[in-house]
């Protein structure tokens, strides 16, 4: 069943529903439109609870450790036990605080991040609204969370959070740049802004490492991308505002139970926004890898559903990026800042350039 | 007492970048890895522009207890004067009671107190090389550090029954004389750590984002070093050779051959490569110490009350995981000593903080103090 016949089936039995309600078309696109960011929010939050757990594995075993095993099979129902620990935690606020930016900081980093997931392509077809500004839209939402953390940085009336939220809000926006810098080669070949055709170019033109002309190119801007996403994110090399050496915590020192769960929350969609779109744009989003699925149409094996193969890919992405907190140390933050102004900016430059040239030329 | 400390911090009224400076602890509670330590630190944005350790949240007063207890005695509290590195000061204390009694140990004794310092020596180091990390943001080193430590771990507990604090080595010799299974493993985990310290140097060593944190950074001038009574692998870093096991050889140290690793450029990078080079050569040692062990006793026939001859004092110096620890005991007659010291390097080490974080970042400090491998109990005592 591909993401599209399920989208099919969905839609023809919501038909009924809606005309036994009487509503208006506008008004059953408005529902319709509500019920798939709900469902793509419950998944992406199923996800991230998975991917907690997976993040636990990971370090461990990297770690020559085990991790999570006794709260479930293979330690998988851990993260659900820390859900429930974290919304029964007391709210411990500090007494000085600015009550209205400290209570809507977390929803705003929240929020921002989930954002982020309405263009994604699952599958062909299978978007919540497949904007036709899909990666700006993507990029506007990932530099709106910069405010939530200045807001909690702010307001706890911490000398730490402050430099915590300074630190992150100045590491958000410098890799902002090498992030649409490196995102533009696939916008000139593809000649969109829209996830979704993006894949289907690909699926059109063959995945990008077997195009001669535009392999290295977009190599270049898969691993820049990479790299700012990981910034993005606050995750290390690059987490420096959560330095728990340094600063205890960083901009979320002073909050407890489900606000921080709020903000540790944004963090895993942030990175998981960040590996949908680098699937969409440099790995062929739902598309199988190129001839599997001729080989499995040979061996007569049942074909993946497309989300599955855009699942599959996430996951690469997203175990790599994981690989890269437990491996390397982090910068401090005017190296960080030097990395991302001097060199990655350069380097996507550079690149934009080498793609014009590829693209007018031959 | 804080007040005093805090008074002493004037704040300027406007800095060169027109930012206000503010001060910030960090610490004495701290998710970092190091004790109870607590740093005032006055900054203006991320730039240090003074560091003032406060100290005493660990004393125990004991070098007061020592004079309370007889020679001993006191080895149990060397134990906890530094435990991270808890045979090399039972073996200062030791070496020191025994020059002042006019004792000595047995042949077998020495050796086997060799092998087990530099075994301490690498437990030692692997926590630090683990701790480093942890200061610089790399969770790993910290795992594998530990997992190799437990393996020396499991070797002491298999001789005197700690993991910790040993009280193994005594006045005269050892507590008890090794297991007959102790030599092939002690060999056993040689053979497997020495391809391991590689492994680590993978890691970490020429990682570009560790050169960028560590090289050029804290950068003590060999001169300056000495000046500020740096030892041990720190001043080495420096360039200095200072080793105390080459410079007033004890135990057997003039009988292996061994090298002093020295590195020349002075700055955090230059401290851990020697550290990483030391762990090397403790290796060798023990196993040319293994190799020279012969069956004996290893206590030495000694009065059943121990008195020091009266107006009499030593100094003796050892060099310990962390630099040169010397102690330093009066004797009066009595079985007691009439006054220990412990000149500690962390202590000493500790000073030049402030010297060279001034003008570099917060995240500077932590690796500075991760590459000065400070122990707080040893500032402290």
């Amino acid at each position: 069943m591909s993401g599209a016949d399920i989208l099919m089936t969905v839609k023809a039995l919501l038909q009924p529903v809606f005309q036994a309600l009487g509503l208006s078309p506008t008004l059953q696109t408005v529902v319709y439109a509500a019920l798939s960011a709900a469902v793509v929010f419950n998944v992406a939050a199923g996800l991230t609870t998975f991917l907690v757990w997976m993040e636990r594995k990971v370090s461990a075993h990297m770690q020559s450790r085990i991790g999570p095993k006794r709260v479930g099979p293979f330690g998988l129902l851990q993260t659900v036990a820390d859900a429930i620990k974290l919304t029964i935690k007391e709210d411990v606020r500090p007494a000085h605080r600015d009550k209205i930016p400290y209570f809507l900081a977390p929803i705003i980093g929240f929020v921002a991040a989930f954002m982020g997931l309405v263009v994604i392509p699952f599958d062909r077809g299978f978007v919540v609204e497949d904007l036709n500004v899909g990666i700006l839209y993507v990029v506007a939402i990932t530099g709106f969370s910069v405010i939530g953390i200045l807001m909690a940085g702010w307001s706890s009336n911490n000398k730490f959070s402050l430099l915590g939220g300074f630190r992150s809000a100045a590491q958000i926006v410098s890799y902002e740049v090498p992030l649409v810098l490196s995102v533009i080669p696939v916008i000139m070949v593809t000649g969109t802004l829209s996830l979704h055709h993006a894949v289907e170019y690909q699926a059109v033109n063959g995945w990008w490492f077997t195009s001669l002309r535009y392999a290295v190119p977009m190599a270049v801007a898969f691993m820049v991308f990479l790299t700012s996403a990981t910034a993005e994110a606050n995750r290390a090399p690059f987490d420096i505002p959560e330095a728990e050496s340094e600063l205890v915590a960083g901009f979320h020192t002073e909050y407890s139970g489900v606000k921080w769960a709020m903000f540790f929350l944004g963090e895993y969609i942030a990175v998981v926004v960040s590996s949908c779109v680098a699937v969409s744009l440099f790995l062929g989003g739902w598309l199988a890898p190129p001839g599997v699925d001729a080989l499995f149409g040979m061996m007569h094996l049942p074909f993946l559903p497309g989300y599955l193969w855009f699942l599959l890919k996430l996951l690469v992405i997203i175990y790599f990026i994981m690989a890269f907190r437990w491996t390397f140390p982090r910068l401090r933050v005017d190296q960080l800042m030097d990395f991302g102004w001097k060199v990655l900016i350069p380097i996507a430059v550079l690149n934009i350039l080498l793609t014009g040239l590829l693209v007018l030329g031959a | 007492m804080t007040d005093l400390l805090l008074s002493q911090i004037k704040l300027g009224d406007e800095s060169p970048s027109g930012t206000d400076e503010y001060v910030v602890n960090l610490g004495p509670q701290h998710p970092a890895t190091h004790g109870v330590l607590r740093l005032v630190v006055k900054l203006d944005g991320e730039s240090v522009l003074e560091t003032i350790p406060v100290l005493g949240y660990l004393h125990r007063s004991i070098e007061k207890i020592c004079e309370n207890r007889t020679f001993p005695q006191g080895i149990t509290y060397t134990d906890r004067v530094d435990y991270a590195s808890a045979m090399t000061v039972n073996l200062a204390w030791s070496l020191a009671s025994e020059r002042l009694l006019a004792i000595e140990a047995p042949v077998r004794a020495q050796w086997l107190r060799m092998i087990f310092t530099e075994l301490q020596r690498i437990a030692s180091h692997l926590l630090w090389f683990g701790a480093f990390g942890g200061d610089l943001g790399a969770f790993t080193p910290f795992l594998y550090g530990l997992r190799e430590r437990e393996r020396i771990l499991d070797l002491f507990e298999m001789t005197c029954g700690q993991r910790l604090t040993y009280n193994y080595i005594r006045i005269g010799g050892v507590m008890i004389d090794v297991l007959p299974e102790f030599v092939p493993k002690c060999r056993a985990f040689l053979d497997y750590f020495e391809p391991k310290i590689d492994e680590y140097e993978k890691l970490m060593t020429y990682n570009p984002i560790f050169l960028e944190r560590t090289k050029g950074v804290g950068i003590i001038p060999a001169e300056t070093a000495v000046n500020w009574g740096i030892c041990g692998p720190s001043l080495r870093g420096s360039g200095v050779t200072c080793d105390v096991r080459k410079q007033t050889p004890y135990l057997f140290y003039d009988q292996v051959k061994w090298e002093e690793p020295l590195e020349y450029g002075a700055d955090c990078w230059s401290r851990y490569k020697v550290r990483m080079n030391e762990l090397r050569q403790c290796v060798s040692i023990i196993r040319q110490s293994l190799d020279r062990l012969e069956p004996g006793p290893v206590e030495a026939k000694m009065p059943p009350i121990l008195k020091a001859p009266k107006d009499s004092e030593v100094y003796f110096r050892t060099e310990s995981s962390r630099g040169e620890m010397g102690i330093y005991l009066v004797g009066d007659g009595t079985a007691k000593p009439w006054k220990s010291k412990f000149r500690t390097a962390s202590f000493s080490n500790l000073a030049i903080l402030d010297k060279i974080t001034r003008g570099w970042k917060v995240a500077d400090i932590m690796a500075v103090l991760g590459s000065l491998d400070m122990i707080v109990p040893e500032v402290d005592r």
